[in-house]
């Protein structure tokens, strides 16, 4: 035996680990689990330890003090030494956990892993993204900026609807009457002590059921779980037809996770820390938040959701679907697991990564927000204001003043909150044309009171004036028959 | 050998244990949810508002709206920057104010004032409100927070020191001037 075998030897008489640790590397999994379906899991766990470490290394520089913080991420950025790659690092390391642990939930829904034995299992997965995407958004406050700032105004609105208790919960959330150095200090209590706290007790109890109920067979269609016989099945699979996990199945993991490890790397090298955007000053108002991108859905839903449905749908939805994802392996506990005999189960992924795309796709394009500088920034294109008469032109420019270019789009500038108008005049008569801008409706806010009438009859001789060539206006048909004439 | 005496005295001795540190905890917990409630429990000077100047009403033009920035009146040593809130200030005819809460009345974004168009618009979802914060469009379901105010001395108080939420409009100091 040579000098590090007798001083392991030496450790392992008192601690008596070597044989308890050999059980668990080399416990028995089916021998086709050892699948590259099945590797997320462990890459989950490679990112979270990334995340501990290099979230210690920015704990070593950081300060969560509300008139310090900022500067110190510009300082971690371009003062220290490598200090933008940790920042980086800990930012892309956050992005790829919350994809891996939702693509890892997925595979678990699509391959019924979650199934009897191991309902609890999935429960404890089910806490485990939750405290993932805790740390997600507890994570952006860190980062102390406008969207951090905003972002909280958001949360503390949404948390002032809970009915009686509301204002409570926000001073509560706060840790004051506004968002100031309290609050960052209660989050980055939350993101460095309590949510990590939560995420490595969740880990172990995950891990530890893993080990006691083994990994997830491969499903076969026509394979069913039964509470009475599965048991008995699985250890006739692991046992007659299993490999140990180490070192023959564990191969996948190491080489999946290790090119996880490089993704991340890459993407902090290449694109570089996130932020810190602007000044987390108030009294700078010329910012518009958004939030980090495993959140636009839910950005998007808030601006798409019919007003009354709002606060019911934020205050209830995520309990619903809490409580969805809890219930699912009580409520289909046994029975197949193969994807090719549940097609229930793929429609509802596809459903809701469809869901999940668009609304995310939508929040990045945000077409219902308003260009606050669109009206001083974007002029109007020539082709709108070729041949027009001088009526016409001057409606233009009431056009261009009165902001009507944040919301309506003309040609390719403009917002998109309100329709576009390069052709409105085929939609609309002038008369239709005259009352929507008076009276407003439809989302949009009535100008009676802030235009002339002389304002408001260039205005919408311009708008008149908006149809392709050839093309005639609308017209009212019923106009015609009250003069007296034909169609 | 333990005899039934014996038994019942260390049985005695867990019990006696138990009740300590259950003692122990109520004695820690009172104070450890006292400080952790401490920002919703908090009673004096009637909570959080208080009266506090904008600065002089020559700053506000009759028939404006302009920004106006104060210091929160409750801030801590660390808040730096954010211990500054803002507010639009419309200065309806000389004598009668408006002064509205910067946070739009749907999420709490920042609200700006577009005078051209006589309209307030929020670069998040798209509210809408008009010169007197009544809700022209998009998602918010009521006007724009308003603080209380009052003119003292040529000075323009209002009454501020909370941020606005959507859930406790009835608890803050709305002040209804409309004419209408």
């Amino acid at each position: 035996m040579g000098l590090m075998g007798r001083i392991g030897g030496w450790f392992d008489e008192r601690l008596q680990l070597a044989k308890p640790m050999k059980e668990v590397m080399q416990h028995p999994v089916p021998r086709r689990s050892a699948s590259w379906f099945y590797v997320f899991g462990s890459a989950a766990l490679m990112l979270f330890i990334l995340q501990l470490v290099t979230g210690i290394l920015l704990a070593l520089i950081y300060v969560p003090s509300a008139g310090e913080a900022w500067n110190v991420l510009h300082e971690l950025n371009q003062g220290i030494s490598a200090g933008w790659f940790i920042r980086a690092l800990h930012g892309w390391g956050s992005n790829f956990m919350v994809a891996i642990v939702l693509i890892h939930m997925v595979q678990v829904f699509l391959f019924g892993a979650y199934k009897y034995p191991r309902q609890l299992t999935w429960i404890v997965g089910v806490l485990l993204l939750l405290v993932t995407l805790g740390m997600a958004f507890t994570g952006q406050i860190m980062r102390w900026d406008q969207d951090a700032y905003w972002g909280l105004g958001i949360g503390a609105s949404i948390a002032s609807r809970v009915p009686v208790v509301g204002p409570a919960v926000v001073k509560l959330m706060l840790g004051g009457p506004i968002i100031a150095g309290a609050t960052l200090s209660r989050f980055f209590a939350l993101h460095v002590f309590v949510v990590p706290g939560l995420l490595i007790a969740f880990v172990a109890v995950h891990l530890l059921l893993v080990l006691k109920l083994g990994i997830n067979e491969w499903p076969m269609p026509g394979r069913v779980v039964r509470r009475a016989t599965y048991m008995q099945e699985y250890h006739q699979l692991t046992h007659t037809d299993g490999i140990p996990f180490v070192p023959k199945a564990v191969g996948k993991d190491i080489v999946f996770s290790g090119v996880i490890l490089l993704a991340v790397a890459a993407c902090a090298f290449f694109l570089g820390p996130f932020g810190p955007g602007g000044q987390p000053d108030p009294t700078i108002i010329q910012t518009a938040p958004r939030p980090d991108f495993f959140f636009l859905w839910l950005y998007t839903t808030l601006s798409y959701l019919p007003p009354s449905y709002e606060t019911p749908v934020l205050l209830i939805g995520p309990a619903l679907i809490l409580i969805g994802l809890i219930a699912l392996p009580f409520i289909a506990g046994e029975g197949e697991k193969s994807v090719r005999r549940r097609p229930l189960a793929v429609m509802a992924v596809v459903f809701v990564a469809v869901g999940w795309a668009s609304l995310t796709r939508l929040g990045l394009h945000t077409p219902w927000s308003p260009e606050m500088e669109a009206w001083s920034s974007q002029p109007i294109p020539d082709k709108f204001l070729a041949h027009r008469t001088p009526l016409e032109r001057q409606g233009a420019l009431v056009f261009q003043v009165k902001q009507c270019r944040n919301c309506h789009a003309l040609g390719d500038g403009g917002g998109k909150r309100g329709p576009p108008l390069d052709e409105v005049a085929v939609r609309l008569t002038g008369d239709q044309l005259i009352r929507q801008v008076i009276q407003g409706g439809g989302n949009m806010p009535a100008y009676g009171k802030n235009l002339t009438p002389p304002e408001t009859t260039a205005l919408v001789a311009f708008l008149e004036s908006l149809h392709p060539d050839g093309q005639t206006k609308a017209k009212d048909a019923s106009r015609a028959a009250v003069a007296g004439g034909g169609p | 050998m333990s005899s039934p005496e014996q038994t019942s005295r260390r049985g005695l001795l867990v019990r006696i244990g138990v009740l300590v540190n259950m003692v122990a905890g109520v004695v820690l917990a009172v104070p450890i949810v006292r400080y952790l409630l401490s920002p919703a429990s908090r009673k004096r000077k009637g909570g959080y508002d208080s009266w506090l100047s904008l600065g002089s009403v020559d700053r506000f033009p009759v028939g404006e709206t302009r920004l106006a920035v104060f210091r929160n009146p409750v801030v801590m040593p660390s808040d730096g920057a954010t211990g500054e809130v803002s507010c639009w200030v419309r200065n309806v005819d000389g004598d009668k104010f408006q002064v509205f809460a910067i946070n739009c009345a749907h999420l709490g974004c920042p609200v700006r004032w577009f005078a051209q168009s006589n309209l307030f618009m929020c670069p998040c979802h798209g509210g809408a409100y008009y010169a007197d914060g009544a809700r022209a469009s998009g998602p918010p379901e009521r006007g724009l927070f308003e603080y209380a105010w009052k003119v003292e001395k040529g000075q323009l108080h209002i009454r501020a020191g909370e941020m606005p939420t959507p859930g406790q409009l009835t608890t803050l100091g709305v002040r209804r001037s409309r004419w209408a």
